[in-house]
This record gives C-alpha cells, sequence and structure tokens, in this order.
C-alpha cells in the first residue's frame, strides 16, 4: 500500500514545479550555448564549412600570433588602468556624497551622478567621440584658451576615458553603498583615541570598507574587458581590444570556431580575476 | 571652510566630466548645420524632426518597445516563480538553484550572445526579433529572479499559508496574495528589464537580421560619421530611458 502523500513532498513538488521555468531557459538558452560554444572551440573552419576535428589548434593559433597576443595584451592593460582611474575617481565623490553631504541631499546627488547612465550606451561612446573629435569641443576649448590641440580620436586614450566616464558612474554608486553603511561612531571613537583624518581613513574607513571596493573593481574589470562598443567607436581598427578581434572573426572571417575559442579565453580571465578576487575576501585581515 | 571648497571643488569637477558628454549630444542636436562639432551654428529642431520622419528610425523603435515589453513580461514571470520556489524554504537544493538561476549575471554578454548565435545557427534556426527576445530574456532573468526574492519575507509566506489554510488554491495565492503584496518589486524588476533590453546592444545586433532593435539600428547611422541626426536619436533615446528609470524611482519610493 502507497503511504499518504506528505504536505513536506507536495510542498516541495510545488516548489521545484514553480522554479522549473526559469531553471529550464536557464539551462537551454544559456548553459546548452555555453557547452555548444566550448565544443565549437575545439572545431576548425574549413572551406567546405564547419568541421567537427577536436583539436586545439583554434587556441594554439591564439597563443602563436602575435596580432591575437598583442590584442588580449592591449584589453588587459586598457581593463587594468580604467579600473584604477575610475576607483581612483569615484572615491572622493562616493565619499564626499556619504559623508560630507548634508543626508536630505545624499538621494539628489547620487541621482544627478547616474543620469548619464540611462542614455543609450551606443549613443554615449558616440557623445565622447563628439568632445574629442579633432574639430571636437574639447580641442574647441582648448584652441580659446591658446593651449596645444590633442588628437585623441580613435586612439587608445578615447577608450580609456569613455570607459572611465562609465565606470566612475557605477562605481560611485558601489563604494556610496559600502561607505554609507559605516556606523559614523566608528569614525567618533577613533578621532577620541586620539587619530588623526588621515589616520582614520587608513585604518578605520579603508579597511572596512574594501570588500564592497573589490566587489565594484571586479564588475568593471568583467565588463570592461568584454565590451565591444566602446573600443569600437572610440578606439577605431588599429589598437584591437579582444572583443573586437572575436567580432572580426565573425564578421569578415565567418569563423565562428575561432571565435568561440577567443570567447572562452576571454572567460577564462574573468574567472581568473574572480577567483583573485574571491581569495583575497576569505584571506584573514593581514 | 577649506574643506568644504575642496569638496565643492571636487563635485563640480567630477559632475562636469559626467555631464559632458551628454551635455554636448543634447546641445549638438539642436545644431543648425550639418556638423554636430563647434561652432554652433544657432537652434534648429531640423534634426529632431528629420529623426521622427525617418521610416527606418522609427520602425527600429518599434522593434526595440517590442522586444523590451514581450521580453521583460516573460523575464519577470520567470523570475517571480522561481523567487517564489526559492522563498519558501522547502526547495530541495535551494542554494544551488540560486546559484544556478543567477549564473548568467556574471558572463559577458557578448559571449552570451555569441553562444546563443552559435547554438542557432546549429539548429537551423532564422534570426529575428524572437531570437533577440530569447537572448535579452537570458540576461533579464536573473535580476528579476534577485529583485523579486529579495522581496519575498516571512510576512508574505504567512499570508500565504493563511490563505492556503482557508482552501485557496496555488494559483489564486499566488495572484491574489503574493503578486499584489510585492507589487512594487515586480514592477521595478519589469521596468528595470526593460530599461535594460531597451539600452542593450551586442545581444541585439548578434542576433538579429532584417528587424533590427534601435542601438543596432543606431549602429549602422553611426558609419556615416558624426552627424548631428544621431544627437537627435540619442536625445530621444534618454527621455524614454529617463521616463522608465523615473518610474523605477516612484515605484520604489512608494514602497517606503
Amino acid at each position: 500500500m502507497r503511504p499518504p502523500p506528505s504536505i513536506e513532498g507536495r510542498d516541495r513538488r510545488r516548489a521545484l514545479a514553480l522554479a522549473a521555468p526559469a531553471l529550464l531557459w536557464t539551462l537551454v538558452f544559456f548553459a546548452l550555448p555555453f557547452g555548444v560554444m566550448a565544443v565549437l572551440s575545439l572545431w576548425q573552419r574549413t572551406d567546405q564549412g564547419l568541421q567537427a576535428a577536436w583539436t586545439l589548434a583554434n587556441y594554439a593559433q591564439f597563443l602563436n600570433s602575435p596580432a591575437y597576443l598583442q590584442a588580449a595584451l592591449n584589453s588587459l592593460e586598457i581593463t587594468v588602468v580604467v579600473t584604477v582611474l575610475s576607483v581612483a575617481l569615484a572615491y572622493p565623490l562616493a565619499w564626499i556624497i556619504a559623508v560630507e553631504l548634508p543626508p536630505r541631499f545624499r538621494r539628489l546627488a547620487l541621482a544627478l551622478a547616474v543620469v548619464p547612465f540611462w542614455t543609450s550606451y551606443v549613443v554615449r561612446s558616440y557623445a565622447w567621440s563628439l568632445v574629442l573629435a579633432k574639430r571636437g569641443v574639447l580641442n574647441g576649448w582648448l584652441g580659446d584658451l591658446g593651449l596645444p590641440l590633442l588628437d585623441l580620436a580613435n586612439s587608445r586614450a578615447a577608450t580609456v576615458i569613455g570607459f572611465t566616464h562609465f565606470f566612475t558612474m557605477l562605481l560611485t554608486l558601489t563604494i556610496y553603498a559600502s561607505l554609507v553603511q559605516l556606523p559614523p561612531n566608528l569614525r567618533r571613537a577613533a578621532a577620541d583615541l586620539g587619530a588623526g583624518p588621515l589616520q582614520i581613513f587608513r585604518f578605520v574607513v579603508w579597511p572596512l570598507a574594501l570588500p564592497g571596493v573589490m566587489v565594484g573593481a571586479f564588475l568593471t574589470f568583467a565588463l570592461c574587458i568584454g565590451d565591444y562598443v566602446t573600443p569600437q567607436i572610440l578606439g577605431g581598427g588599429n589598437d584591437l581590444a579582444l572583443p573586437q578581434l572575436v567580432m572580426l572573426q565573425i564578421g569578415r572571417r565567418a569563423d565562428l570556431p575561432m571565435a568561440a575559442a577567443l570567447s572562452i579565453i576571454l572567460m577564462a580571465a574573468v574567472t581568473l580575476a574572480y577567483l583573485c578576487m574571491a581569495r583575497w575576501m576569505k584571506a584573514p585581515a593581514p | 571652510m577649506m574643506r568644504f571648497l575642496i569638496c565643492a571643488g571636487y563635485m563640480a569637477l567630477l559632475y562636469g566630466f559626467i555631464f559632458l558628454p551628454v551635455g554636448v549630444l543634447a546641445l549638438y542636436s539642436f545644431q543648425d548645420g550639418r556638423f554636430p562639432i563647434p561652432p554652433f551654428q544657432g537652434f534648429s529642431l531640423r534634426w529632431h524632426i528629420e529623426v521622427l520622419g525617418d521610416s527606418d528610425l522609427m520602425a527600429a523603435l518599434a522593434h526595440s518597445l517590442m522586444v523590451a515589453f514581450a521580453s521583460s513580461a516573460v523575464a519577470v514571470t520567470l523570475g517571480f516563480l522561481a523567487a517564489r520556489a526559492v522563498a519558501g524554504g522547502r526547495l530541495p537544493g535551494a542554494r544551488a538553484i540560486r546559484a544556478a538561476l543567477t549564473a548568467p549575471l556574471s558572463v559577458s554578454y557578448l559571449v552570451i550572445g555569441l553562444g546563443l548565435l552559435a547554438s542557432f545557427n546549429l539548429m537551423g534556426q532564422g534570426l529575428s526579433l524572437s531570437t533577440v527576445a530569447v537572448g535579452h530574456i537570458v540576461i533579464n532573468t536573473p535580476l528579476c529572479f534577485a529583485i523579486c526574492a529579495a522581496a519575498i519575507g516571512p510576512a508574505q509566506m504567512a499570508a500565504e499559508r493563511a490563505a492556503r489554510d482557508l482552501g485557496a488554491s496555488e494559483l489564486r495565492v499566488m495572484w491574489l496574495i503574493t503578486a499584489p503584496m510585492i507589487l512594487p518589486a515586480l514592477l521595478a524588476a519589469f521596468l528595470l528589464s526593460v530599461t535594460f533590453s531597451w539600452d542593450e546592444f551586442i545581444i541585439a545586433f548578434l542576433l538579429s537580421r532584417f528587424d533590427v532593435t534601435l542601438p543596432v539600428e543606431i549602429w549602422s547611422l553611426l558609419r556615416s560619421g558624426l552627424n548631428p541626426k544621431t544627437n537627435a536619436v540619442g536625445s530621444l533615446v534618454f527621455m524614454v530611458s529617463a521616463v522608465a528609470v523615473l518610474g523605477v524611482e516612484l515605484t520604489m519610493m512608494r514602497r517606503r
């Protein structure tokens, strides 16, 4: 005789049924394509079309081609510079909003800091190309001031400026979130015990807010290294970044396997950065 | 006093940097010349009018709205159902399911788009606005799930139990108890998905063929170089996003 169905079991089945659609969607349209890409990266493109070659040739080609390695290096350099610059610019702003500003202005200041966030991503890069163009706004101002003109259009500097603009906004939000959570009493206690402003920052605020800053920095790293739009519009076609190289494979060369291999390499870089961060977060404070 | 000056100066500098491109974009969309560069040649609405009369751009705008609303509706539904399952606390392996559902957040859009493109190619599935919507559902479901899961707490669970005790069916519980209780979160999730989908470029670029969304259409407009028309489209997009964001803000504010 079958035992009567328990309430426990019924609840469990009901919960599974509720989660099933989202899980199925993620499986079919996210996990599976990822597997397809991993498999595809081991194939080869031939004149007859795709061939299931099961070889690491695409990865070998990446390692043996100076142009490909240069693109990876470019991406890495741009991403590191952008991450450091954005943290350096956003931290003081987040501090001012979270600590120095009267609380009733905080929400407004924060909202203002991210307004351009909501312009179209493509258009924002284009807007920077207007500013940085040879006869653009920036050079107009420099000319008025009698300063030497800058030739920033289609350069790595332009890419870095465009990225830094976007991620400064993003990091202002995340750093603000971790700074505003610190109880002001901690700073008062440190001051009471005789710490100067710099010491308070160095030994109280900085270590306590660091996890939030690191999460923001990782987000910046991951989004920056995987972005195609900004380097394509602002950097031009000479000093390629890795995502540009990926798009070249599927566009001009119709080489899906190579594009897949490069994407896997891109993912590996992001995963590595994530593992570094996770390890660092777990490590006991010195 | 010194401290105040430094703070004010830094804020002015950073806000200047943050607003510079948007300001320039908007200003030169009213430029009465053929190039959106200085000197400013006087005020004109001709580029805005030209955009509104451009059938390609308007079609792309309609496509974008369609994809954004359809994909967000599906994403919110999937996310809401899954959030309810996980919040119940009865789900075996809830941690693993949570991790699986939020995994797409950590993967670059380029990689997600490329994976879908390769899969559709192998399946012989042609590209259309539907395939774009599929991609947008993939990126927005984790977001909707996270927002809904954060909103379902003990209060909602207790109300649900009471309703079930009184004999309400599962569907009625969801429709009459849970959804109304977390309506602000549902709306916020929906509108946030709409803005993400509306602005998304690379997945839409990879997964569309003949009918394209607005960011993709703007992308092809960019090939013509600097053009006040692009400025005008940009200002237009900004207004739509701003309205959606304002909607999110207002629904979130009401919750307090």
